[in-house]
């Protein structure tokens, strides 16, 4: 398209005229500010291409976010099963039974513990790798592959393999421990109620840790090297660089991980249902399964619904912490 | 419009400097004695054997008959090696439905997981550009308001949206024998669509396409502009090529998270034909089905398409992660 477009712009619009003593370009009619005595009308006919471009995206996001969220409300203040047509208002009925149901609360207490424990052990593993393979070695390439395969190895993969792994007869866990003479019989380790979580724990750091020292490095690689060259003229060693230079300069990259982990622990579901499936005695039971069942097998969206409301609220203080410190990130 | 335009420095993830050598010994920062460098490798070997041993013991018990796998004392490697997995996924076709009942993997769900991740990549990336390209370089009443509206919607986790979104995508008007009213039928239940058009927008995406695009310095818009281009034009011809480390980023996220995705498939999925991979996987197993050697290689072939984006664009991808510090 050769032609100019019929808003009455010319070429001699943007061309600098003197005017009151300085140099100055007109605007452009489409760049009209916001403080603009033209009229909203007016300017929204202007931009009317920018609302074309955005209403695909809107449309979506007006559907399967905001009407999603408002219709999430609803549920929870009714009794809304699928497969009876009935679906009466209850008030805070739902929120009463969540409190009082012993289940919920194991199953807060299992997602606190599984976050607990596989956040900051990921997080450790993946600052010590990174902390060694930002050395000069000759393998470092190779290692860091290493390291970062189980990320790539999409999740399911991952909890049907360890699956396997932990399996009471033929696991390999169980077949090496026997021959270190570390155990005398074969642990049952998805079926022992005190076992089963500790191990979904340990596959979540296996997949989890190549993630968090990828990002340590990126940390890592932005500290100057002037402060260790500084720092070693004046006599400090490994440790001391270590722990004045190193730890104190990555400490955003160590909140973000921790605040990005902690968000996506808590929604841990996939190593659930593939691994135990909540079992033993709901030991493995996380929020997000208990919704799942409540919604998906007995069918209660209502409730499924203020169970994920509870998910939420626990969500919000640290996803706030995240846009805060991503729009730090972002602006600087 | 070529990507590179003279003159214009984009701010983050240009074309990055080649990486300085750190093998080399400089300033002697990082030079350290072979006794460091000996314990160091003591360290990371034993760990690097525990990262990638049970993804070697997956690939080789793909190839080991049933009766190898459930042998009292592990092979790694196979010895009587068998394709009979692999094949299993391939000749899926010949069986009946019986069979396939009893545990056998099939080849669409690869096929459906591919359709299904492209699609969503494809169209995502376009739809999130266009709205991010809204947000930075145009100016226009409300614009503040939607672009609020969109990042406070970030704050709010799936999970609180999966349950509506599962009624919503159940009446949806005129779909799967719905009337226009969204009853009757099932509509996007059990459909592609289901699947994909929820996935076409992303809050973040759109804010990290937005935050690159802000780099884009306004007066190569408005030469634009001046010759006559369309806004159209002007998104297509000039702000795309030169945001393409912010799409591709963009794009390999999303690739990877929709191919691997397992829970929004696993509700809305129920045909034996159309569901994806992960979740065919998955049900395979916790339906207790007995066909391991199978399995694992359903496995490796869902693996393969990650590892090979991960090899391609290992740079783009260590860089976005830097960029965004996000994964998925």
């Amino acid at each position: 398209m050769a032609t100019a477009r019929p808003l009455g712009r010319t070429e001699t619009d943007a061309v600098p005229v003197k005017a009151g003593g300085r140099w100055t370009r007109p605007r452009l009619r489409r760049e009209i500010p916001h403080g603009n005595r033209r009229g909203v009308a007016a300017r929204v006919w202007t931009q009317r291409s920018a609302y074309v471009f955005l209403l695909p995206g809107m449309l979506i996001f007006s559907v399967f976010t905001l009407a999603a969220l408002i219709f999430a409300v609803y549920l929870t203040f009714h009794r809304w099963s699928i497969i009876e047509p009935d679906r009466p208002f209850v008030g805070l009925d739902n929120y009463r039974d969540m409190i009082q149901d012993e289940r919920f609360t194991g199953s807060v207490l299992n997602t606190i513990y599984f976050s607990g424990a596989s956040v900051p052990l990921s997080m450790a593993i993946g600052l010590l790798l990174a902390l060694l393979l930002n050395l000069p070695l000759r393998l470092r390439g190779l290692f860091r592959a290493a390291f970062y395969l189980p990320v790539v190895t999409p999740f399911v993969v991952s909890a049907i393999l360890w699956k396997w792994l932990y399996n009471g007869d033929y696991g390999l866990f169980n077949h090496y421990l026997l021959q270190a003479h570390l155990i005398d019989a074969p642990l049952l380790w998805l079926s022992d109620k005190n076992l089963a979580m500790p191990a979904v724990i340990l596959m979540s750091v296996w997949a989890g840790t190549g993630f968090s020292m990828v990002v340590y490095l990126a940390g890592l690689q932005a500290i100057p090297d002037e402060l260790y060259e500084s720092a070693r003229i004046d006599g400090a060693g490994v440790w001391q660089r270590l722990r004045y230079i190193t730890i104190p300069m990555l400490r955003p990259t160590t909140l973000f991980l921790a605040v990005m982990g902690i968000i996506s622990s808590l929604q841990v579901f996939t190593q659930i249902f593939v691994m135990t499936s909540g079992g033993p005695v709901n030991k493995t039971t996380t929020m997000v399964y208990y919704m799942y069942l409540w919604a998906f097998k007995y069918f209660d969206m209502g409730y499924a619904s203020t169970l994920a409301f509870a998910l939420f609220l626990m969500l919000l203080a640290f996803t706030a912490l995240q846009l805060r410190l991503m729009r730090q990130g972002f602006d600087a | 419009m070529s990507g590179v335009v003279a003159g214009v420095d984009l701010r983050q993830a240009a074309p990055e400097p080649a990486a300085p050598d750190r093998r080399s010994p400089r300033n002697g920062v990082n030079r350290f004695t072979w006794q460091q460098k000996v314990v160091t490798y003591l360290v990371l070997a034993p760990l690097a054997i525990l990262f990638v041993a049970p993804f070697a013991w997956l690939i080789s018990a793909s190839f080991q008959p049933m009766g190898e796998i459930f042998s009292t004392s592990p092979h790694w490697v196979p010895k009587d090696p068998t394709l009979e997995g692999y094949k299993g996924f391939l000749n899926v076709g010949h069986l009946t439905k019986a069979q396939q009942g009893q545990g056998h993997g099939d080849w669409r769900w690869f096929v459906n997981s591919a359709f299904v991740a492209i699609a969503i990549t494809v169209l995502q990336t376009f739809f999130n550009a266009l709205c991010a390209y809204c947000f930075a370089k145009r100016r226009f009443p409300g614009r503040n308001v939607i672009f609020m509206l969109f990042l406070a919607t970030m704050m709010v986790p799936g999970q609180v949206t999966l349950i509506p979104n599962y009624l919503i995508i159940k009446h949806i008007p005129f779909f799967g024998g719905n009337d226009w009213m969204g009853n009757g039928g099932h509509g996007w239940l059990d459909s592609y669509w289901g699947l994909i058009m929820p996935g076409i927008v992303s809050a973040f995406g759109i804010f990290l396409i937005r935050q690159y695009m802000l780099s884009i310095p306004d007066q190569l818009l408005e030469a634009a502009r001046i010759d006559g281009a369309s806004e159209f034009r002007i998104f297509r011809s000039v702000v795309l090529p030169l945001c393409a480390p912010a799409l591709a980023a963009n794009a390999i996220f999303t690739f990877q998270g929709a191919w691997e995705d397992f829970f929004w498939p696993l509700i809305i999925l129920s045909s034996p034909e159309k569901i994806t991979a992960p979740v065919g996987l998955a049900l395979f197993v916790v339906q207790n089905r007995t066909s391991w050697t199978l399995l694992f290689a359903g496995s490796v072939i869902a693996t393969l398409p990650m590892i090979i984006v991960f090899l391609v664009f290992q740079r783009k991808f260590v860089q976005g992660i830097a960029l965004t510090g996000v994964k998925g």
